[in-house]
């Protein structure tokens, strides 16, 4: 078995009794205290996350913008400096490769920020479909630590405790910042519902983050086990559950983000026909009326006959349900519709409803 | 470090056996609600269902995962801890004074293939 990556704060998440699970092929902190407890940090105050296992793949040259344009569902044409774009790059049949963020930096240069398990999928998806533009890829996910500071006080923590001017970024921008000597990324986006930041900078620098943040007592140190139930919440994607190769944007409900007036896109053709003739299967959110707990891959069933499979499931932090987003045939999407969830032995009656579960929180 | 109690018999699957006479009470060990995380849901067999040594009776859910319950011994299941469907997190905060269920065992010599407090102690610590 092939060992898994480390990233650059990995001996500061054992100093901290983290308890460590592999995740997209780096061995990640899971929980420091419990996942409930380091949710509610960040939705009432403010907690810092590791994400250094995100890649960082930069796309530039002459051709730069038409080829994000060509592997990207979103628009970046005449995208200003300083501006993301979230998006999904989609295979020919609509199946989606994986869910990204782009960053437009100075000149013929945009930053792809991608998930950790799909790093060296994408750079090859990226390459191979590159040959006819003239453009240079540099993959740097190995250069670049990250964390995400999350939270209502995100930003005065941030402000106050590193040293940062942030106020005046607006949501989905980003400015590059020169501190000790090198140059640094600072973005008002994240993965939570709630406000805050992501920095990527140098190894070195983001350990010294790391450092001030946990020795001021004031942000909490949170796991990837927080990052997944906030972000379910909220109704945010998760690649390989509510995208995938067979889940295309549409299916995931993220139209706005495809745009198909643009002139072409890998997935265009196969994503209009999907839009003209309507999916054949939707992510929806389900309420069970029990405790019990939908999980992924457990069946959803109308009548005994099996109609699709939950993507994502938990016991609701901030609201106290059993609550899922599952994959199911676009005939029993309509909210209210009656299901049940096969869980163990047992099916679980339930209730088609919105999939977001709880507000977003940004400050836009 | 995780506790692990005397006048109890353990499971390699992390369940506790306290027997009081000719019925088992069954729970999960300090060692095993560490590792779970926050407990928020325990699925519970019937009363009157039979439970065998080795198969699973039931699962406990935390925030994380869900997790199998291994039948430690055999018998007939006579009560279930209802209290933990409301308080679920007792488990947490006590696992060794909050059983799961109450079982009449068929065959109490089964309890000899489990570990004593010492045993366990050094499983855990492998």
């Amino acid at each position: 078995m092939e060992e898994n990556k480390k990233t650059c704060l990995y001996d500061k998440h054992l100093a901290l009794g983290a308890k460590m699970s592999p995740f997209g092929g780096f061995d990640m902190p899971i929980e420091y205290s419990s996942i409930k407890e380091e949710h509610m940090s960040v939705r009432h105050h403010a907690g810092v996350f590791d994400v250094s296992h995100m890649g960082e793949i930069f796309v530039s040259g002459p051709d730069a913008e038409k080829f994000v344009n060509h592997i990207f569902t979103n628009d970046i044409t005449d995208a200003p400096y300083g501006k993301i774009y979230y998006g999904i790059m989609c295979y020919p049949d609509g199946g989606s490769v994986d869910d990204l963020l782009v960053y437009k930096m100075q000149g013929n240069n945009y930053l792809l920020v991608v998930n950790a398990a799909n790093i060296d999928k994408n750079d090859a998806w990226i390459r191979e479909n590159s040959k006819n533009y003239d453009v240079t890829i540099d993959n740097k996910s190995d250069v670049y630590g990250q964390v995400a500071i999350q939270g209502p006080e995100a930003e005065e923590k941030v402000e106050r405790l590193l040293n940062l001017q942030v106020k005046d970024l607006a949501f989905y921008t980003f400015k590059e910042i020169e501190i000790e000597g090198e140059t640094i990324i600072v973005s008002r986006t994240g993965y939570t519902g709630e406000d805050g930041f992501e920095i990527y900078g140098s190894h070195k620098y983001i350990n010294k983050v790391w450092d001030i943040l946990i020795a001021s007592g004031e942000v909490a140190p949170c796991g990837l086990g927080c990052r997944d139930t906030l972000r379910f919440e909220v109704a945010l994607p998760l690649y390989g559950h509510e995208l995938s190769a067979e889940i295309s944007p549409l299916m995931a409900g993220l139209g706005i983000f495809v745009k198909l007036d643009k002139e072409e896109f890998i997935g265009k053709e196969a994503l209009q026909l999907q839009k003209a003739e309507g999916v054949k299967q939707k992510v929806v959110g389900i309420e069970l009326n029990d405790k019990a707990i939908p999980r992924n891959g457990y069946p959803v069933e109308v009548d005994g006959k099996e109609i699709g499979v939950v993507t994502t499931g938990y016991h609701g932090l901030s609201v106290d349900k059993s609550i899922a987003m599952a994959l199911i045939d676009a005939q029993y999407a309509t909210l209210g519709t009656e299901v049940e969830v096969r869980i163990r032995k047992k099916t679980f009656p339930g209730t088609v409803v919105k999939k977001k579960f709880y507000n977003k929180n940004y400050k836009k | 470090m995780a506790t692990v109690k005397e006048g109890y018999k353990y499971a390699e699957t992390h369940e506790w056996v306290k027997v009081e006479g000719e019925i088992a009470l069954i729970g999960i060990s300090d060692f095993a609600q560490h590792e779970l995380g926050d407990v928020v849901y325990v699925d519970f067999p019937e009363v009157d269902d039979e439970i065998a040594k080795g198969e699973e009776f039931g699962a406990v859910e935390s925030t994380k995962a869900a997790s199998d319950l291994i039948a430690p011994v055999s018998g007939t299941v006579i009560e279930v801890n209802s209290a933990l469907d409301d308080a679920p997190e007792l488990i947490n905060q006590a696992p060794f004074d909050n059983w799961m269920i109450k079982v009449q065992l068929s065959d109490a010599s089964e309890l000899d293939d489990l570990m004593d407090a010492e045993a366990y102690k050094a499983f855990c610590g492998e």
